[in-house]
């Protein structure tokens, strides 16, 4: 639990809650994200990680709670608002146009422009320079489009668009979901890589072999409630699975959340 | 497929700047990953010109291909407009009778009110403006099926005809200016101006994007390939002018036709410019964008009913634009201008020439490559046969065969992740 006290988490979230009508989704949700590690949110379907991750990125706004971000606390509201502050997210549907190539699609919506014309050498030399970054060598031509491109492909140029805009914070919602095996691989370490490179990452996976590849934390999220958010060398598979499926483990969870500390 | 084929950065370099042959096969695997682009068009206006001219001796002579590129043009113009709303991967059906409201409109400004041209001129492109404009707010914000939107406005504009010109009525046109878009041809010399300016523009456009890309450090073109296309379009564009300029009357003493006709330099401006917003600018990058995947656009921050209604816009405005060539042609307007097949056989135009019905996927020049074929066949049947039976069945099957190659190359596209 050494990283819940570290003083200077990117994002600090605490007492988070969020309710659509009658139903409550959040409440009293706590989670801190910091920059080069990887934090995994895991949780069972309709425990609210979606919820989290939509309020984080401003599509929605929390109804309670603090959100801190680099040290001041702020009210996210937008999606542009969360972009100008640094946070991008890759939805697992990737949002990219097959018909246009990997430079369009990294730079779709805010082109490089020269007067009236696009810079395309500028946008052409960005984008490799940020493939290059995270050493990305799976892409023979930036100029292939993207139908031509595989799953793993594809969630690399949708993952190197998040980076482009000198990002701090990056969510991925279920990158490795409808990859093989060889591609999810790569991109587990493009994952890897990013928290290399100094940026906070939080990955949203199902996968248990996911998390433990390459997670620094783990945070838990059961019944709308944060269950524990643990370092990833402390626990094993085993008890995670329980925490999302009960909401605690021995020590761990909700119900003696004040024991943790042992 | 697998990504996991790593390419070695030298291997990769000398792929992007390789060799013609290299660039060549690059072509071939992309028509084979079924991107045929204008190549089935292309092909199929060449077979068809040798067909035409073997079967009659009049088709192939210089007054009949000048007639031709005049023929092309109504089409041409109706279709550079509907490459935009196909590209959104929608339809305007009512772009004919745009073009009929607007010519009628150009008519009543010049022959009741007895306005210069260019007040007309401007009335009639913003009359398809307005038009494009209402269709397309129906169609982005209402969110009322463009099918069903323009099919309403296709009845009720021939209504607005009717109005205008009055039942069975006609509105001659004598303006020796708007005459000359069709009924006219650049001096001989002018002609040559002309065609060296156009392969000037390519060669110098193409040596700025080189030098860019170079300085930049990034892949480019072999040198060879750019001097073939520039020695290809130089020859393709001095051999038409050669020829254009040459004596095509049947009586040169009485009635002298010689040089390019008027509405192909026109013609011409509007392909590099409408080109230019497509390929050169973020508008342009939007509207693929749109097409392709909506969802993705909005998420990224494009103002998808936006460009939406902005290509309806620009759709009605080329089909005033073909309205003006149509009463430059035609001398009047008539409740009939832009009817009958007009509008069919302009979508055809930008579909056999490689726009896709399915949205994200063409270009300007298509509707160029497209109208010439349309024109082709409405020229060379007549003279094979006078069964009007004939001209209608022959060119749906050409409609047909173009928009099942369309199919046919999306779904081989699909399969090979091209």
């Amino acid at each position: 639990m050494s990283e819940r006290s570290h003083p200077e988490a990117l994002l600090r979230l605490r007492g988070i809650s969020k309710s659509f009508g009658a139903v409550q989704v959040l409440a009293g949700v706590d989670l801190d994200v910091h920059a080069g590690q990887v934090t995994a949110l895991v949780g069972d379907n309709g425990a609210g990680k979606s919820t989290l991750i939509k309020g984080i990125a401003g599509i929605h706004a929390f109804d309670d709670g603090t959100y801190t971000f680099e040290g001041s606390e702020v009210h996210v509201t937008s999606p542009k608002q969360a972009n100008s502050l640094g946070i991008e997210v890759v939805y697992q549907d990737l949002a990219l146009c097959d018909n246009l190539d990997v430079v369009h699609n990294m730079f779709l919506g805010r082109e490089t422009r020269r007067r009236i014309t696009l810079d395309e050498t500028a946008m052409e030399r960005r984008a490799v320079e940020t493939l290059r970054g995270l050493s990305v060598r799976t892409l023979a031509s930036v100029r292939q489009t993207v139908s031509s491109l595989s799953g793993g492909q594809r969630q690399t140029v949708a993952i190197a668009r998040a980076v482009l805009w000198n990002s701090k914070l990056v969510i991925l919602d279920e990158p490795t979901a409808a990859l093989g095996v060889a591609q999810t691989e790569q991109v587990l370490k493009l994952v890897r890589r990013l928290a290399h490179n100094g940026l906070a990452v939080i990955l949203i996976s199902h996968n248990m072999n996911d998390v433990f590849e390459v997670a620094d934390s783990i945070a838990t999220l059961y019944l709308g409630r944060m269950a524990a958010q643990v370092d990833a060398r402390t626990v094993n598979r085993a008890r995670v699975v329980e925490l999302i499926t009960s909401g605690r483990s021995g020590a761990l969870g909700l119900a003696a959340p004040e024991e943790a500390q042992a | 497929m697998s990504g996991a084929t790593s390419v070695p950065r030298k291997a990769r370099e000398e792929a992007a700047t390789g060799t013609v042959a290299e660039a060549w096969r690059g072509y071939v695997n992309k028509v084979r990953g079924g991107d045929v682009g204008s190549l089935p068009a292309v092909l199929g206006f060449v077979a068809l010109v040798i067909f035409f001219s073997t079967q009659s001796g009049t088709f192939f002579s210089l007054l009949n291909g000048a007639n031709l590129l005049q023929q092309a043009a109504v089409y041409v113009f109706v279709a550079m407009g509907m490459v935009f709303v196909l590209l959104l991967g929608e339809i305007d059906l009512s772009a004919g009778f745009t073009a009929g409201v607007s010519a009628a409109v150009l008519g009543v400004i010049l022959t009741k009110h007895g306005m210069p041209w260019p007040v007309a001129v401007v009335g009639c492109v913003a009359t398809g403006a307005v038009i494009g404009l209402a269709i397309g707010m129906i169609f982005a914000r209402l969110r009322v099926p463009s099918f069903v939107v323009s099919l309403a406005f296709f009845l009720g504009l021939q209504g607005a005809m009717l109005g205008i010109i009055g039942d069975g009525g006609t509105i001659p046109v004598r303006d020796e200016t708007i005459f000359a878009i069709m009924g006219r041809n650049l001096p001989v010399v002018w002609g040559w101006v002309f065609a060296g300016a156009g392969v000037a523009l390519y060669a110098v456009l193409g040596l700025v994007q080189r030098r860019a890309r170079r300085t930049a450090g990034l892949p480019s073109h072999p040198p060879t390939l750019m001097i073939l296309k520039v020695v290809g379009l130089a020859v393709l564009l001095g051999g038409a002018t050669y020829l254009l300029n040459r004596e095509r009357s049947v009586n040169p003493v009485l009635n002298s036709l010689k040089g390019i006709p008027v509405i192909v330099p026109i013609a011409a401006v509007f392909v590099v410019g409408l080109t230019f917003v497509l390929r050169r600018t973020a508008f342009g990058r939007h509207i693929y964008a749109v097409g392709g995947n909506a969802e993705a656009a909005r998420r990224a921050g494009i103002n998808v009913p936006g460009i939406q209604t902005a290509c309806f816009v620009i759709c009605s405005a080329m089909a005033g634009c073909a309205g003006i060539v149509m009463v430059s042609r035609d001398t009047s307007v008539s409740p009939s201008t832009g009817g009958s097949s007009t509008l069919l056989l302009s979508i055809g135009a930008a579909v056999i020439g490689g726009t896709s019905l399915f949205g994200g996927k063409g270009r300007i020049i298509d509707a160029v490559i497209g109208g010439l074929v349309i024109a082709v066949i409405s020229n060379g049947l007549p003279l094979m046969t006078s069964e009007a039976s004939a001209q209608y069945i022959v060119t749906a099957f050409v409609l047909m065969l173009a928009a099942m190659i369309d199919a046919m190359a999306r779904r081989r596209a699909a399969a090979t992740g091209h």
